[in-house]
């Protein structure tokens, strides 16, 4: 009798399968001339921002993915959205990667749990734009042409100089990359992630080829640096968080600024530092889920995002907001906390697509080789 | 089974019953369900997708990368990983429960240390990296109060392979004292006394009854310590963040890597990798326990 408890099993299987919940399919708000909220590219397209307010008040619900509190300070973006207009935000494992977006914006498809929005690095964004809704934010003019897609598939929304974070009660201070192959650096610097994974590893060891005689065009020169100072034995290969960093495992990490920056609360003696003449840019995207099931409210947020309120809470948390330029123009730039960001000298270098992925080829083969 | 029916039928069948379909197999569908939805529909998803691009067109390539140098050498320490930890743990495992069995059934001791043992055997990963870190790290407590009475205990090697086996085997050790225990409660006293009294000695008892009835399950909880380790994930993310040593790490940088796209289905021709080596773990395992089975009704 296998057979029949089998294809009752089967059955069941299939059941159980159907058995996910639903989105809660309430057809989406609509504003003026019915224009519905999931094909709205701007706030005026769809009746204006009160409308967007309205109908996100309606929606009541946001939903966010792999942002940390203590990541550019989202942590007070997001409290500061629900203070402001009322809707709730559920937050999805704050410690996932940028492919982990994308993978849930793939699976939760149709379910009322799916990302709303995403914040990505730029090779992810890149690659998956057939998943965004094109929107343009009401500040959109701000934004720099080479920043932004045309049709406001995605946009740059902050970003940060690749730094050096280390302990100053431990190290008499750092100013150059060659100051860490010092034997009182022993087990001592970190990167934050494996650079074939995580792009903040990456960037550090493309800046580490910057200032180790290399160029945005050739890496090779940064796995060279993190070689020597495996050799030294200064390399410590665990993945450095801010428990490593309290705990003094990691006492010199490799990170973006604003991240670096954000660990002071950890550690009250943690200084962040941009070699001079070593200055790897890179910023982050923002973009819009098209399946999002809060379209309204989505689109509400990428609004709060770029507005000066939404910028000006990003440099709090150390971060570069993409109006910088225009804001401190304008002069709604919170001049205090821009005086704050560490001290940067030399041109600043921003990887193109397709140095990113010569580079990423030749960390693909030559990494684990090196460090492992 | 002596119940004795006078008109029993060997078939089993009622007399008066024609060909009635038997409804006995219904109590097991919730349990085919549950292994069909969580066991077996994912490695079927597993196979299948370790043979097809991300648009579902058939292909090798996803396999032909487990011939990649750093590939095999992954698989191969991650073999010796789990290897090395199963060797060791059931040895020591073993001999603590050997230990504890000598003790009365409900005594203290043996209540404290199977206690002990199912929390420990359960207690790995994040909080069980952070644990090894922050005591025997570059900063651990150990290593500072070394370092003070002038012994320089580098706390470099936690985060080699060699580190990762010390922090295994604190979970490895209890389990085996775990699945250990059964075994050895299986083994009378009655069979010493029998040996003794036929004029045997200690060592024949050893020799010739206790090591050829504990052989099997010793071998049979050695495999699963084998598997136990060489599926560990968790721990080894927390400590060692380069290179993607072990093949579990592999899969994870397959998965989400932010600069690497599109490897989604080399991390299940890893994973199907994983299945095969230990399916053949599971396979000996399984074969061992209906060895040892027959030994101890």
């Amino acid at each position: 009798m296998r057979g029949v408890g089998a294809s009752v099993a089967v059955g069941a299987i299939v059941a159980l399968a159907a058995c996910a919940p639903p989105s809660d399919d309430d057809s989406s708000s609509t504003g003026a001339d019915g224009v519905s909220a999931s094909s709205a590219t701007s706030a005026e397209e769809f009746g204006g921002m009160d409308a967007l307010v309205e109908a996100a008040k309606k929606e009541g619900e946001l939903n966010v993915i792999a942002l940390p509190d203590d990541w550019a300070n989202y942590g007070e973006l997001k409290s500061a959205f629900t203070a402001k207009y009322g809707v709730k935000i559920n937050s999805a494992k704050p410690d996932a990667a940028s492919q982990d977006e994308i993978n849930a914006v793939k699976t939760e498809k149709g379910r009322s749990s799916a990302p709303d929005v995403l914040d990505m690095g730029g090779a992810v964004t890149l690659a998956n734009t057939a998943l965004y809704a094109p929107y343009k934010v009401a500040t959109w003019e701000d934004i720099p042409d080479s920043q932004k897609e045309q049709t406001g598939l995605w946009v740059n929304d902050y970003g940060g100089y690749m730094s050096i974070g280390y302990d100053s009660s431990k190290f008499n201070g750092v100013s150059a990359l060659k100051d860490l192959l010092g034997s009182d650096f022993k087990n001592s610097v970190a990167l934050n992630g494996d650079p074939t994974q995580a792009g903040a590893a990456f960037a550090g060891v493309a800046m580490a080829s910057l200032g180790n005689g290399g160029s945005a065009d050739d890496i090779s020169k940064g796995v060279d640096f993190f070689t020597e100072l495996k050799k030294a034995g200064n390399f410590v290969p665990v993945q450095a968080s801010p428990a490593t960093i309290k705990t003094g495992e990691t006492p010199v990490v490799f990170d973006w600024d604003y991240l670096n920056a954000a660990q002071t609360s950890e550690n009250k003696n943690w200084k962040v530092v941009v070699p001079e003449g070593v200055v790897l840019g890179s910023y982050y995207n923002q973009a819009i889920s098209k399946d999002a099931p809060h379209p309204a409210a989505a689109r509400l947020w990428q609004e709060f995002l770029f507005s000066d309120e939404g910028q000006n809470l990003w440099l709090k948390g150390g971060a570069r907001p993409v109006r910088m330029e225009a804001m401190t123009t304008a002069g709604t730039i919170d001049a205090d906390l821009a005086a704050k960001l560490p001290e940067v000298s030399g041109e600043a270098v921003f990887l193109t697509t397709d140095q990113t992925a010569t580079a990423t080829k030749f960390l693909t083969e030559n990494w684990a080789k090196a460090i492992g | 089974m002596t119940s004795v029916s006078v008109d029993a039928d060997p078939a089993g069948r009622s007399p008066r019953a024609g060909r009635r379909v038997p409804l006995s197999w219904i109590g097991v569908v919730p349990f085919l369900a549950y292994v069909g939805l969580f066991l077996l529909l994912p490695t079927a998803l597993v196979v299948i997708q370790a043979f097809g691009t991300p648009e579902g067109q058939p292909t090798l390539a996803n396999v032909r990368a487990l011939g990649e140098s750093y590939v095999l050498t992954a698989f191969w320490r991650s073999i010796q990983l789990s290897f090395a930890t199963a060797a060791i743990g059931a040895v020591l495992g073993a001999v603590l429960a050997y230990i504890v069995v000598q003790g009365p059934a409900d005594g203290i001791v043996r209540r404290t240390v199977t206690a002990a043992a199912g929390v420990l055997a359960q207690f790995g990963g994040v909080t069980l990296a952070m644990a090894f870190m922050v005591s025997v790290g570059n900063q651990g407590v150990v290593t500072l109060l070394l370092r003070d009475v002038g012994v320089n205990a580098s706390g470099g090697w936690l985060y080699e392979l060699s580190g990762l086996m010390v922090v295994y085997l604190y979970f490895q050790v209890p389990l085996m004292v775990l699945v250990f225990l059964p075994a050895l409660d299986g083994v009378k006293p009655q069979w010493r006394e029998a040996t003794e009294s036929l004029g045997g000695s200690g060592w024949a008892y050893w020799r010739h009854v206790a090591f050829p009835l504990l052989t099997p399950p010793f071998l049979g909880a050695f495999l699963l310590l084998f598997a136990n380790a060489f599926a560990a994930y968790a721990t080894a993310a927390a400590l060692i963040s380069q290179g993607g040593i072990i093949i579990p790490l592999q899969i994870r940088a397959a998965m989400t890597s932010e600069t690497v796209l599109g490897q989604e289905n080399v991390a299940k021709a890893l994973a199907l990798g994983m299945v095969v080596v230990v399916a053949v773990a599971m396979a000996l395992y399984s074969w061992m326990q209906r060895r040892s089975s027959k030994w101890l009704q």
